[in-house]
């Protein structure tokens, strides 16, 4: 490193320490095995700069979070002024709200996004099964640490959503009634529901996240990652043993992953200084008032990234006295990506070598899902009402019919290394 | 308003406005309202002080924020705005005790520290345009946005008492429905219609100021970080290219 004369002596000092940890912890080994020495392929686009943008929002989601949990309070009474503390009285306390509050939904927005990667390009499939299963924990880890997030400023849209989130365990059957008790520690979202949401939302899940995305991040560097041919570079290798379509993580896709977080930057700097709630997608107006049990908002709707699945929840009829159906079909709806690797049985992965059925099915799932997050967001009457069902019903039978159509579906011959 | 919920269209994916404030079909006006303008804010300020304090509170907004944002002094601030015996590190509290409130009016007047983020700019603005006289009422008004509402005609004097328009049409059952159709000036007040428009702007634009006192700094920054960010990325796409050019 050190060929300079003047450096060596410094430069030898740090080498000397360097040796000194590789001792005593692998420092060297990780930074080779994870960085230096990881081969990517070099074909990512577009679609690949999600991954490392949302271990950012994740990293600032933490790092807000940690200033906002000095000055927010977490009781009834309390917590909504303290919301109001940060927003006016604590230095800078205004960015650092818009930081989580926009960040929250930035998460969302990239996680889709990065999702649908997935789908795209088969990194779902074999030998990739068990990172995309890490991958959707965190999904359902994240909506529960949005939805318990939401519940703390304890504005009136956020007592009303979490009013009627916790109550869908009441459909259950039997156990229903004692297992909303349970959750809510009360007979009602009360103080103390307020305060074990903090815990979850400050402490527990947030460590769940972490573990889940480390556990994510080694599945990945274990098997490498796909690309949008859906080949595999490890089998082409060079004389030197590595793969001849492969370029170092670091530094190829560190540089290029800060331009593609640089871009996203702008884009995050523009809702955080210019629209923070969004028009009402990300901060709801009826949450500026604070948290009322007597008096209902208008029009009680969860935030954005809930809605496709607060959509199918109502296009579910009551039936056998129960509402229960339709919180069983949101669950499925979450249960049926886990065996996403398994439905799908393409000899192909990319759907650059798929055939037209499969492209079809795909843009008519990423129309249904937006469609259904649009009648989430509507009162519920017709059309949005018969939209949400045909939504639903198209939502399963992508997955459920999958088996079938992917099967008989086309396609064209792979080539052996990647294209650009 | 607009900017940003164009941009909401736009990231969104084009979704269509789904959560705008629900008026009971009462057309809103826009209120055109500047949170950089220091004279409307101090105007509005004045206005918020001497016709809203007496029964609503701002219970999160500090008199020495407001003095410091608005570039007064503190004897300006004293003089201007505050009540006696206030410290100017208060908030902006009624002197109404609630008891009172609620025997009078039937319940508390509504806090205004976030009322133009709760129910809109633009709301707040109508709402107050929109009185008019209703002998039925109690207070002897009623309002156009708010049906029913208990607050009184508190801007009859300068705005003169309005009176409605009525409309008839079929309902339901084809029978005829009396409709309110929208307002007419009745008697004259102490401002001209535009003096009165200008007195509710100011005083909706010192009063979106409260509901959050970091806007004007919020947008003036962002500018500067945007123009950063932008450097930043042409910096790392070129940082990018360097590093890609042997890659095959």
């Amino acid at each position: 490193m050190s060929s300079n004369q003047s450096n060596t002596a410094g430069g030898g000092r740090l080498k000397s320490l360097g040796a000194w940890v590789d001792a005593r912890f692998p420092m060297t080994a990780l930074w080779k095995e994870h960085m230096s020495e990881y081969d990517a392929p070099k074909n990512f686009n577009f679609w690949y700069y999600f991954g490392s943008i949302a271990i950012f929002v994740l990293a600032l989601q933490i790092f807000t979070g940690i200033f906002l949990t000095m000055s927010y309070k977490p009781s009834d009474i309390e917590a909504f002024g303290s919301v109001e503390y940060i927003m006016r009285d604590v230095e800078w306390g205004w960015l650092i709200r818009y930081l989580h509050s926009t960040g929250a939904s930035a998460f969302f927005i990239v996680v889709y996004l990065h999702m649908f990667r997935a789908l795209l390009y088969g990194s779902h499939r074999k030998p990739r099964e068990l990172l995309w299963i890490f991958g959707v924990l965190i999904y359902l880890a994240l909506m529960a640490e949005a939805f318990m997030g939401y519940l703390l400023p304890w504005g009136n849209m956020s007592y009303w959503g979490a009013q009627v989130i916790v109550s869908l365990f009441g459909t259950f059957p039997w156990i229903g009634d004692a297992l909303v008790e349970w959750i809510r520690g009360d007979y009602y979202i009360s103080d103390i529901t307020l305060n074990r949401f903090f815990a979850l939302h400050v402490v527990a899940v947030p460590l769940v996240l972490i573990f889940l995305v480390v556990a994510h991040i080694l599945a990945l560097h274990e098997v490498g990652s796909n690309n949008p041919d859906g080949i595999e570079i490890k089998k082409t290798k060079g004389p030197d043993g590595r793969p001849l379509d492969g370029v170092a993580m670091h530094p190829y896709y560190t540089v290029k992953d800060i331009y593609g977080l640089s871009i996203f930057l702008v884009l995050f700097a523009a809702v955080v200084f210019f629209a923070p709630e969004l028009g009402g997608f990300f901060l709801e107006a009826a949450n500026f008032e604070p948290a009322n049990p007597l008096l209902t908002p208008e029009h009680i709707a969860p935030v954005w990234y809930f809605t496709p699945y607060y959509a199918m929840l109502r296009a579910v009829p009551a039936f056998a006295g129960t509402q229960v159906w339709g919180v069983l079909v949101m669950f499925s709806a979450i249960l049926v990506l886990f065996f996403a690797p398994w439905l799908d049985r393409a000899p192909v992965k990319s759907i650059r070598y798929r055939g037209p059925i499969y492209k079809v099915a795909l843009m008519l799932f990423a129309a249904a899902f937006i469609m259904l997050g649009y009648c989430g967001m509507k009162p519920a009457e017709q059309p949005f009402k018969a939209m949400s069902v045909i939504g639903t019903i198209y939502y399963f039978a992508f997955f459920l019919l999958m088996p079938w159509y992917s099967r008989i579906d086309s396609h064209k011959p792979v080539p052996s290394r990647v294209t650009s | 308003m607009r900017p940003a919920r164009l941009l909401a269209a736009l990231v969104v994916l084009g979704w269509p406005i789904a959560l705008s404030a629900a008026t009971h079909g009462y057309p809103l006006l826009d209120a055109d309202t500047d949170v950089s303008s220091l004279a409307s804010l101090q105007r509005g300020a004045r206005n918020v002080v001497n016709y809203c304090l007496g029964c609503h509170s701002a219970r999160f907004m500090r008199y020495s924020q407001v003095a410091t944002d608005l570039a007064l002094t503190e004897e300006e601030l004293r003089d201007n705005l505050m009540f006696t015996g206030m410290r100017v590190y208060d908030t902006m509290l009624t002197s109404m005790p609630p008891e009172q409130a609620r025997e009078w009016f039937g319940n508390v007047p509504p806090d205004l520290s976030l009322i133009a983020r709760s129910r809109g700019v633009d709301y707040v603005y109508t709402y107050l345009k929109s009185f008019y006289g209703d002998p039925s009422r109690p207070t002897g008004a009623n309002n156009a946005v708010l049906a029913n509402t208990v607050m009184p005609y508190v801007l009859a004097g300068l705005q003169g008492v309005q009176q409605p328009r009525y409309e008839e049409k079929p309902g339901s059952n084809g029978e005829s429905v009396r409709h309110l159709a929208g307002l007419e000036s009745g008697t004259p007040g102490e401002l001209s219609a535009e003096e009165f428009d200008g007195f509710v702007r100011d005083t909706v634009t010192f009063l979106e100021y409260v509901s959050e006192p970091a806007k004007a700094q919020r947008r003036s920054l962002g500018v500067w970080v945007i123009l950063y960010l932008l450097m930043f990325t042409a910096f790392t796409y070129f940082l990018k290219k360097e590093y890609w050019k042997d890659v095959k």
